[in-house]
C-alpha cells in the first residue's frame, strides 16, 4: 500500500480547472518529481495535498486514512510542506520557527503553560532538542539566534525544510526547493533531499530544472493542463514524445 | 574613557544655561516657581539645571554621546519654549518674559550648536559583561527606584506649565540615557535578574499609595489605572501577540462589571443575593470568556480591517443591549450604590492606618489591583513564553504558513480571544466595586479606542508597554485638566508625537522592534553570504 494516494483530485475555480481527475502514488522512502509547463497545476495540487485549497472533487488519502479539513489537519496526520515563495515567521528567530514547526506534535494546555509543571519542561526540552537537532541536519546551527528575514535566500529555504520537518512527517511537499540558487546551492539541495529520505521521509518535489528533477527522483510525474500526462522513471518520462511536445510544442507539419 | 578639553561653545552654553537658570524668567509675579526672583532655580527653572549637568557629556568618551548631548540641548531649548509659552498666556505679550530666560535659551541654543559639532564617541562593548550580583541588583534596584521618583515627583507638580516642562524633561533626559545605551543595558539586567526586578517593582507598586502622604486624589486615579491596567494586559494577548485587532474590547470589561454589579447586593440592583468577591472575580472573568468564545466563533474567521470592524459591532451590540435590557441590566440607569468590598470585618471603603501613613479606602482596591496585575502578568508571561505564544506570533506573523505548520489557526485565535476577555472580565468586577455604579455609557466605542491606544502607545507584546500606556493615558488627561478645552488637543498631539518618533511604542518587544524597523538590518555574524534578502525577492516563477 502506497503512503499517499491521490485518486481524481479536481480543483476548479470559478471557469478554470486547475487540477482535473488527477491520480498520483508516492510510496515509502520515495523521491517523486512532479514536473509540467507555467500555469500545468502543479502548485494547485499541491495546495490540495496540503490542506490550503479543498479539491472540488476526488479524495486524498494517507496512510490509509482519509484528508480532508483545514491544513493543521494534514500536517497532524503526516503530510508537510514548504512554499515556493518561502514563507517564514519573518520577525522570529530561526530557532523559534523550527520550534513553531513542533506546535503539533506537542500538547501543553493553557493551564500546563501557566502553571509550568514537569510535564511543561519535558516537552519544551524535547522540542528545543530536536529543533537543535534538525537545525544541525539542514547546516543552520550557526544561525539559530538570527532573525529569519536576515538569513541568506538559500539559508531560509532550508530553515523552512527545518521547520517542515520539526513536524515530523512521513510526507514531505516541496515547492521548488532550487528557484533561485546557483549550481553549488543545487547540488547541495538534492543532497538534502536525499538525506531527508534517508531520514524516512518520502519526498514529492515540484521543479523546473529538469536535470535536478532526472537526477534525483525516483519517478516523474508530468502535469499538463492540469492533467497528468505521463508518469514513469526518469529515464521514461524524459524521452515521451507527449512531454517534450507539451513543453516544445508539436513539430510543424 | 578618554577625557578632553571641552570645546568653548559648550563651556559658553553650560554657563549660559545654569546662569539663566538661576535668573528670573518672569517680569510680573505669580507664575509658578516663583519665576519672578532670582538667586535660586524654581519650578520649570529647575529642568533646566538639571540639563546642564548633561554637558559632562563633552568630557566624556561614551558611545552615542552626540545624539544624547543633542538631545540635552534640545531638551533644555524645548523646557525654555513652553515656558515662554506659559509666561506669554500668563502674562501678556513679550515683555513678561525676563532676561534669565532669554540666557537659558541662548545657553540651550548653544549647548545644541555645540553638540552638533562634537564627534561620535567610542561605542560600548555589545556584550554586556556579567557583573557581581549585588552590583546588578543594586542597578536594578536603583531603577526602579527612579521610575517610582519620577512618578511621585510628577504627580506632586500641580501647574500645568510646570507639568509640561516635566514632561518634556522626562522625554528628552529618556531620548538623551537611551541613545547612551543605558535603557539597553537595563533591558539585559532586568532579564538576567528577572525575579528580583518582579519583587523590586512590586514592592515598588506597593510603596506609591505610602507617598501620598493621605491625600486621596492620586490613589483614586491609580485605582482606576490598575483595572485598566489588566484590561490593558488582557488585550495585549489579544493584539499584541495575536495580532487580532479588537475594537470592541471594552464590551468584555463591561460583561465582567455588570456580573460584578448584580453579585454584590448593590442598593439598585435585579438580582438579590451576594456572592462572595473572590467568585465573583473568577466567575466575571468566566462569563466574559464564554462571551469572547461566542463572539469569537463566527468572526475569527476574518481577518485585519474586517475583524476590526466585525469587533466594533458587536462591542455596540453589547453597549445597546445593556442600554435596553431593563429586567437584568436597569437600563441606561445602570446598577448603583454598589457596596464597597470587606472581607473578614475589613471594609474596603474606610482609610486604614500603616506604618503611621493614612491610606485612604482607594488603597485598598489598589493593592487588591496589583494582585490582579501580578496574576495577568503571570498569565501574559508564560503564555508568550510556550508552545501557545509562539503559535500566536507565527499567526500573526503569517496565517497560512502557520496552518501548513500544523497550527490549528481558530483554535489558537479563540483561545487568545477568550484569555483577553477573562482578563478584562475579572478587571470589571473590581471595577464595579471602584466607581460603585455600572451604567451602559461606561462602555462606549470610545474606551475600546483608548485601551488599543494604551497597547499601542506603551508598546506592543509586552507588560511594562501595557503598563505605562494605562497610566500615562489616564494622568495625561489629569495633569493636563487647567488647559481645558485644549486638554484633548494636547492629548492628541502627545499621541502623535509618540507614534511619529516611536511607532513601535515606548516600551517594544524585540520581535515588534524589528517588524516597526526594517532599515536596520541586525547583523549575522559567522554566516556566510547572509546579507539579509527579504524573503520572496528573487523568487524565479
Amino acid at each position: 500500500m502506497s503512503l499517499l494516494e491521490v485518486r481524481g483530485v479536481t480543483k476548479r475555480f470559478e471557469g478554470l480547472l486547475a487540477v482535473d481527475g488527477v491520480d498520483l502514488d508516492v510510496g515509502e522512502g520515495d523521491i517523486l518529481g512532479v514536473i509540467g509547463p507555467n500555469g500545468a497545476g502543479k502548485t494547485t495540487l499541491f495546495n490540495c495535498l496540503s490542506g490550503l485549497e479543498a479539491p472540488t472533487a476526488g479524495a486524498i488519502r494517507f496512510r490509509g486514512a482519509v484528508l480532508s479539513g483545514r491544513p493543521d489537519r494534514f500536517t497532524r496526520a503526516g503530510v508537510a510542506r514548504t512554499f515556493q515563495n518561502i514563507r517564514l515567521f519573518p520577525h522570529m528567530t530561526v530557532f523559534e520557527n523550527v520550534l513553531v514547526g513542533r506546535h503539533c506534535r506537542t500538547h501543553v494546555g493553557l493551564a500546563s503553560a501557566i502553571g509550568r509543571g514537569p510535564k511543561f519542561r519535558r516537552e519544551e526540552h524535547e522540542s528545543e532538542d530536536r529543533a537543535a537537532e534538525l537545525l544541525g541536519f539542514v547546516s543552520l546551527d550557526q544561525a539559530g539566534d538570527v532573525v529569519a528575514r536576515n538569513l541568506s535566500y538559500g539559508d531560509q529555504r532550508r530553515l523552512e525544510i527545518a521547520r517542515a520537518l520539526a513536524s515530523e512527517p512521513g510526507l514531505l511537499l516541496l515547492d521548488e526547493p532550487r528557484a533561485g540558487m546557483n549550481a553549488q546551492e543545487t547540488r547541495a539541495t538534492a543532497d538534502l533531499v536525499r538525506r531527508i529520505r534517508d531520514r524516512g521521509v518520502a519526498v514529492a518535489v515540484i521543479e523546473h530544472d529538469m536535470r535536478f528533477i532526472f537526477g534525483l527522483c525516483d519517478r516523474v510525474a508530468v502535469l499538463v493542463q492540469g492533467r497528468k500526462l505521463v508518469e514513469g522513471l526518469p529515464a521514461e518520462v524524459q524521452g515521451d514524445a507527449r512531454v517534450i511536445e507539451a513543453y516544445l510544442g508539436a513539430p510543424a507539419g | 574613557m578618554n577625557t578632553r578639553k571641552p570645546p568653548a561653545l559648550a563651556v559658553a552654553g553650560t554657563a549660559a544655561l545654569v546662569a539663566g537658570s538661576l535668573s528670573p524668567w518672569a517680569t510680573f509675579a505669580g507664575y509658578p516657581g516663583k519665576m519672578s526672583l532670582g538667586g535660586f532655580p524654581g519650578g520649570a527653572r529647575l529642568f533646566c539645571l538639571l540639563l546642564a549637568t548633561g554637558a559632562v557629556l563633552f568630557v566624556l568618551d561614551l558611545g552615542g554621546r552626540r545624539r544624547a548631548a543633542l538631545a540635552v540641548g534640545i531638551g533644555a531649548a524645548a523646557v525654555v519654549a513652553v515656558n515662554f509659552a506659559g509666561l506669554m498666556d500668563h502674562g501678556g505679550g513679550i515683555g513678561s518674559v525676563a532676561w534669565g530666560a532669554w540666557l537659558s535659551l541662548a545657553g540651550a541654543g548653544l549647548l545644541t550648536a555645540a553638540a552638533w559639532r562634537l564627534p561620535a564617541g567610542t561605542p560600548a562593548p555589545k556584550e554586556w559583561p556579567v557583573l557581581p550580583v549585588a552590583v546588578e541588583v543594586a542597578a536594578v534596584a536603583a531603577a526602579v527606584l527612579a521610575l517610582l521618583g519620577a512618578v511621585v515627583w510628577g504627580l506632586r507638580i500641580n501647574e500645568s506649565s510646570r507639568f509640561v516642562s516635566f514632561l518634556v524633561f522626562v522625554a528628552f533626559v529618556s531620548v538623551a540615557v537611551h541613545h547612551l545605551g543605558v535603557f539597553e543595558a537595563l533591558g539585559v539586567l532586568f532579564a538576567r535578574r528577572q525575579r528580583i526586578a518582579l519583587v523590586l517593582g512590586g514592592a515598588a507598586a506597593v510603596a506609591f499609595p505610602f507617598t501620598q502622604q493621605g491625600n486621596a486624589y492620586w490613589i483614586r486615579v491609580f485605582a482606576s489605572i490598575g483595572v485598566f491596567a489588566v484590561a490593558a494586559i488582557g488585550l495585549n494577548v489579544v493584539v499584541g501577540l495575536a495580532g487580532l485587532l479588537d475594537l470592541g474590547y471594552v464590551a468584555f470589561f463591561g460583561v465582567g462589571a455588570y456580573v460584578g454589579a448584580l453579585l454584590s447586593n448593590a442598593a439598585l440592583t435585579t438580582v438579590h443575593f451576594h456572592v462572595p468577591f473572590l467568585f465573583v472575580v473568577l466567575l466575571g472573568g468566566c462569563v466574559a470568556a464564554v462571551f469572547g468564545l461566542v463572539i469569537g466563533t463566527p468572526t475569527l474567521r476574518l481577518r485585519g480591517d474586517y475583524l476590526a470592524i466585525v469587533t466594533l459591532g458587536f462591542g455596540e451590540i453589547f453597549r445597546i443591549t445593556a442600554n435596553n435590557w431593563d429586567g437584568l441590566t436597569r437600563g441606561p440607569n445602570g446598577i448603583s450604590g454598589i457596596p464597597d468590598l470587606a472581607a473578614a470585618g475589613f471594609d474596603f471603603g474606610e482609610s486604614h492606618a500603616l506604618f503611621g501613613v493614612t491610606l485612604p479606602g482607594f488603597a485598598n482596591y489598589y493593592f487588591v489591583e496589583l494582585v490582579l496585575i501580578a496574576g495577568a502578568i503571570l498569565v501574559f508571561t508564560r503564555l508568550n513564553d510556550s508552545r501557545i505564544g509562539r503559535a500566536w506570533v507565527a499567526i500573526r506573523e503569517d496565517e497560512v504558513a502557520a496552518a501548513a505548520s500544523g497550527i490549528d489557526t481558530i483554535r489558537l485565535k479563540l483561545m487568545a480571544f477568550a484569555i483577553g476577555a477573562f482578563l478584562a472580565g475579572c478587571a470589571g468586577t473590581v471595577n464595579a466595586h471602584v466607581t460603585t455604579q455600572v451604567s451602559p455609557d461606561s462602555y462606549t466605542f470610545l474606551e475600546s479606542i483608548l485601551l488599543v491606544a494604551a497597547v499601542v502607545l506603551g508598546g506592543m507584546g509586552t507588560v511594562p508597554g501595557a503598563l505605562l500606556g494605562s497610566t500615562m493615558l489616564f494622568v495625561l488627561p489629569e495633569k493636563l485638566r487647567s488647559f481645558q478645552d485644549k486638554r484633548l488637543l494636547l492629548f492628541g498631539a502627545a499621541l502623535i508625537l509618540v507614534m511619529r518618533f516611536r511607532p513601535e511604542g515606548l516600551v517594544p518587544s524585540k520581535r515588534r522592534r524589528r517588524e516597526l524597523r526594517e532599515r536596520a538590518p541586525e547583523g549575522v555574524p559567522g554566516l556566510p553570504g547572509a546579507s539579509g534578502a527579504p524573503p520572496g525577492s528573487p523568487v524565479a516563477g
